[in-house]
Formats: C-alpha cells, sequence, structure tokens
C-alpha cells in the first residue's frame, strides 16, 4: 500500500480503523475486521455478494442507518457496525 | 452519461442519477488505486462543459411520483424529481444461481468480486477460483491477477467449440479480440462448472466438474455469474412494456429511437438486453438524441446495430447448460435474504405460490436474486416490484405524495 495514500479514521464495531482515502465499506468490512456484514434470520454470517449494490447482502449500520456497505464510501468519523441480525 | 452528452446541446436542463458513488457504472468503476479510464474522463470533461448538466451520485430512485416524477434518496437526503422526458440507464445485475456452499463468505458473484476489488478489496495472495459464463469471468480475471491473486482456475460452462466460434467470430470486433487476446488466462477451462463450495465460517475449497470429471480445489474466494439480467424493475414500475430475452427473462422493450412503450420514457443500454459498454453506449447517444427531438446519425445508427450483433453472439455461444438447474440441493438457499431453502419452493405452483406460503422473494433485495434464480430454474416470471423499490428511509417515503422540488435533509 502506498503510504503516502490520503487514508480515512472511522470506527467498526466500536474499535478504530483505518484504510486507504476511496476504499469503500464493503472493503474496509474485511480490511479491518472479519468480513462480515451482516448476520441473516437463520443465523449465518453473510458477506458482500453482488458488489454492486443489489444483493443487500452487505447492509450494516451507519451512524444508527441502515447503509449497503458497497455503494458507501469510507468517510472520516464514521461509525461502523457490522455482524448484527438484519 | 452518453444520453446526457447527446441531449446535452439542446440548452435543457439534464440531471445524471446515478445509484453508485462515482460515475461510470459497473464497466468504468472507478478504482481506489487507479484513475478512471480515458473513456470516462473523457465524457465527464465532455458534460462539465455544460452548466445545465448535472451528474447526482449515491442516488437511488426509491419510487415513480405519478407519471412525471420520481422519489429519490442519498445517504443524507431525499427529494422528489420531476422530469419532462427519462432516460433509464438501469443497467444489468448478474444471474447468480444457487449451488451447495453459495451464501458462504468468500463466495461473490463474478463481476461482484471485480467490483469489489476495485473498490479497495484485498485479495493479493489469495487463491481465487472464478466460474459461470460469458467474456465477463475473463476481465474479472483480469482484475483479481493484477491485485496480486492467484487465479486457480477460470472455468467456463460453455463447451469448447461454442467458446472456439465465439472466438473465431470476434474478428468482426477487433477491439473485442485484442481485448480477449490479452485477457486470456491459462487456467481457463470450458464445459467446467462449480457444483458445490466448501469451508467452515468461509469458503476453503471448491467441488468442480470439468466434462466427465469432477475434482476438488483448495480455495480462498470463489466468485461464480452466469451472465447478465437486465435490471427493468423500475421500467416496469413506470408501466414500460418489456420483452422476452434469450436467457429467458425480460428486459425494457425499445423502437429505433429507443423509445419505451411511454412515450415520454426512453431506455439504453443492459436494461433493453445485456451487451456491453460499447453497446450501451451507442444506445444512450441514440436515446438522448431522440429526447430532444433529434435523430442519430446513419453511421451512429450502424455503430449501434454492429454492437447489437456482439451482444447477440454473445448470447449465442455462451447459452447455459441445463446442468445447472440440477445444482442445489433440497437444502441449499435459493433466497438468502429470508433463508428459503430450494426444496421448500421447488413444489411451488409458481412465484406467487413461493412467495406467499414460503416468504420466497419477501426479503430486502424484493427478489432481485431468487427471482433471476427462479425465472432460470423454473421458468416463473415474477411480477412487477411496488414501491418503494429498495429500502427506504421514513423521512423519505413522508415525500411520497410531495409535489417536484419537495426535499428532506438529515439534521446534521
Amino acid at each position: 500500500m502506498n503510504t503516502n495514500q490520503a487514508v480515512v479514521r472511522f470506527q467498526l464495531n466500536g474499535l478504530a480503523a483505518q484504510v486507504p482515502a476511496g476504499t469503500s465499506l464493503a472493503a474496509a468490512l474485511y480490511l479491518c475486521g472479519d468480513g462480515i456484514a451482516r448476520t441473516s434470520v437463520s443465523g449465518q454470517a453473510r458477506a458482500p455478494f453482488c458488489g454492486m449494490g443489489v444483493c443487500q447482502e452487505c447492509r450494516v449500520l451507519v451512524n444508527a442507518q441502515s447503509q449497503l456497505a458497497c455503494q458507501t464510501l469510507c468517510a472520516p468519523g464514521m461509525v461502523v457496525e457490522s455482524g448484527a441480525p438484519s | 452519461m452518453s444520453a446526457a452528452l447527446a441531449a446535452a446541446p439542446a440548452g435543457r436542463s439534464i440531471v445524471v442519477l446515478d445509484d453508485n458513488p462515482a460515475p461510470g457504472g459497473q464497466v468504468w468503476r472507478s478504482s481506489a488505486s487507479a484513475p478512471p479510464p480515458g473513456v470516462l474522463q473523457d465524457l465527464q470533461h465532455a458534460l462539465a462543459r455544460y452548466p445545465h448538466v448535472r451528474i447526482s451520485c449515491g442516488s437511488r430512485v426509491v419510487a415513480a411520483q405519478g407519471s412525471h416524477a420520481l422519489l429519490l434518496e442519498s445517504a443524507d437526503s431525499a427529494w422528489v424529481q420531476g422530469f419532462e422526458q427519462l432516460i433509464l440507464c438501469t443497467g444489468a445485475r448478474e444471474l447468480l444461481l444457487p449451488f451447495p456452499g453459495w451464501t458462504l463468505p468468500g463466495a461473490t458473484g463474478a463481476g461482484g468480486l471485480q467490483a469489489l476489488i476495485k473498490s479497495g478489496l484485498p485479495v493479493r495472495g489469495q487463491r481465487i477460483v472464478l466460474a459461470g459464463s460469458g467474456p465477463l469471468l475473463l476481465a474479472a480475471a483480469a482484475s483479481a491477477t493484477q491485485a496480486g491473486a492467484q487465479v486457480l482456475r477460470v472455468a467456463e460452462q460453455s463447451p469448447w467449440p461454442q467458446v472456439a466460434a465465439f472466438g473465431a467470430g470476434l474478428l468482426r470486433w477487433p477491439s473485442k479480440l485484442a481485448q480477449a487476446a490479452r485477457l486470456l488466462n491459462l487456467s481457463y477451462r470450458c464445459d467446467s462448472y462449480v457444483l458445490s463450495a466448501q469451508g467452515q465460517d468461509r469458503i476453503q475449497s471448491v467441488q468442480l466438474r470439468q466434462g466427465a470429471q469432477t475434482y476438488h480445489l483448495d480455495c480462498d474466494r470463489l466468485a461464480v455469474g452466469y451472465g447478465l439480467v437486465p435490471n427493468v424493475e423500475l421500467g416496469r414500475l413506470l408501466g414500460c412494456a418489456t420483452r422476452r430475452t434469450t436467457l429467458n427473462g425480460l428486459a425494457l422493450q425499445v423502437d429505433a429511437k429507443q423509445t419505451t412503450s411511454v412515450p415520454h420514457i426512453f431506455a439504453a443500454g443492459e436494461c433493453t438486453g445485456a451487451g456491453g459498454a460499447e453497446r450501451a453506449m451507442a444506445e444512450g447517444h441514440c436515446a438522448g438524441l431522440a429526447a430532444i427531438g433529434q435523430r442519430a446519425s446513419a453511421s451512429r445508427l450502424r455503430m449501434r446495430a454492429h454492437w447489437q450483433n456482439f451482444a447477440d453472439r454473445v448470447d449465442k455461444h455462451f447459452a447455459l447448460r441445463s446442468e445447472l438447474r440440477t445444482l442445489a440441493h433440497s437444502d441449499t438457499l435459493l433466497c438468502r435474504c429470508e433463508d428459503v431453502a430450494y426444496g421448500s419452493v421447488a413444489g411451488c405452483n409458481g412465484w406467487h405460490d413461493a412467495k406467499l406460503h414460503q416468504r420466497c422473494g419477501m426479503g430486502a433485495c424484493q427478489g432481485r436474486i431468487c427471482g433471476a434464480a427462479a425465472q432460470y430454474l423454473f421458468g416463473w416470471d415474477a411480477p412487477a416490484l411496488r414501491p418503494p423499490l429498495t429500502p427506504a428511509r421514513v423521512s423519505t417515503l413522508a415525500l411520497a405524495n410531495e409535489d417536484p422540488g419537495a426535499v428532506w435533509r438529515a439534521a446534521n
């Protein structure tokens, strides 16, 4: 990774996280965590799947609002919660 | 964007609504590490010359508001956008078919993996298996290799003679031939498809069929896509008629001027039938001109026909084999949103029965994934979606009876 690249600092499940600017939240889930976005209705862990905003598998809470991680760019100060039943 | 550029000289107010964070759609999805491709930059520069053209990214359509307005939502606002004419360029999604293990983390669509890599997903050193059908597999494999992954296998379900005939036919599209030659991958195998994936918390191995043989590969990621399905949901909501595609799915029906069955609504690109970026740009150009009452030049119309022929060849040579209908086991999930098993819907009388009695397609994606799969697996046509087209905030829905121009913004 280019060390000169701008970084974005945000919070993932209560922990400080940082990624290169321009990184999607879907990529950040894997870069900074376990890659899991949500827990399905029968309790299975699910990760980003279609990658283009259709399947809804990557929905996470961003500042307490449900958002698709694959269509959200990491932004400074964002508070993200992943892995919850959804 | 091609449509906007074609229509811009007429001087009318144009807004380009894109649900991605940056322009360029799926093909020219800008990447965290690479600048946007030249064609996209040229389009952006050309559009920037027109002050009456505005590009609004991160904007998704939630509902139609009568015949001449749309309800939209972004991360921090919602608004009602009025229009005199609308050009639908809603693109396509991948056809994603169920197989045992397809819900495991580490499994994605093929184009899905490419999109995720472009958005910063690290794959360096990872062992990846790509499978499915169509030219997109090679493009996705190239993106993965470029990002440092080890592509173990590219499994194309179409038999070798079909793929060879497709390759030979590319002489008429030299740019595609050059692209195919550049992307060709030594791990590419025809007549090959994924039977199942295994793993505890995520994908660890995959079982493949190659001709009459079955074998396992240990891997870190599996990306499977069986071609493209036009996104017709918004068009259908607006009352636009559809036509049957070769894959037996639906595409928006348009005439020679890209007009849908609704006179003030046009459609261009993948939503009228999946066919690639060049076809989409040619159609967009024609639609943009039609919207301002002009006709495309004969050479542009020839260009459109040329790329339509290419799209038809892709459809013909990458037709899906019937074995793909038998991959899912009884306990394999078909609907990933509501966790509905294949076995519990296989005996249903149709989409309505599966939806009402088993909750198939009742979840957040509203059947976009399982509906397309069920269409292929069982031949069921899903009815048009009802609004909201995507999960939306209550504050957005509160604008549902407002006039064009109404806006809601988050407090902070």
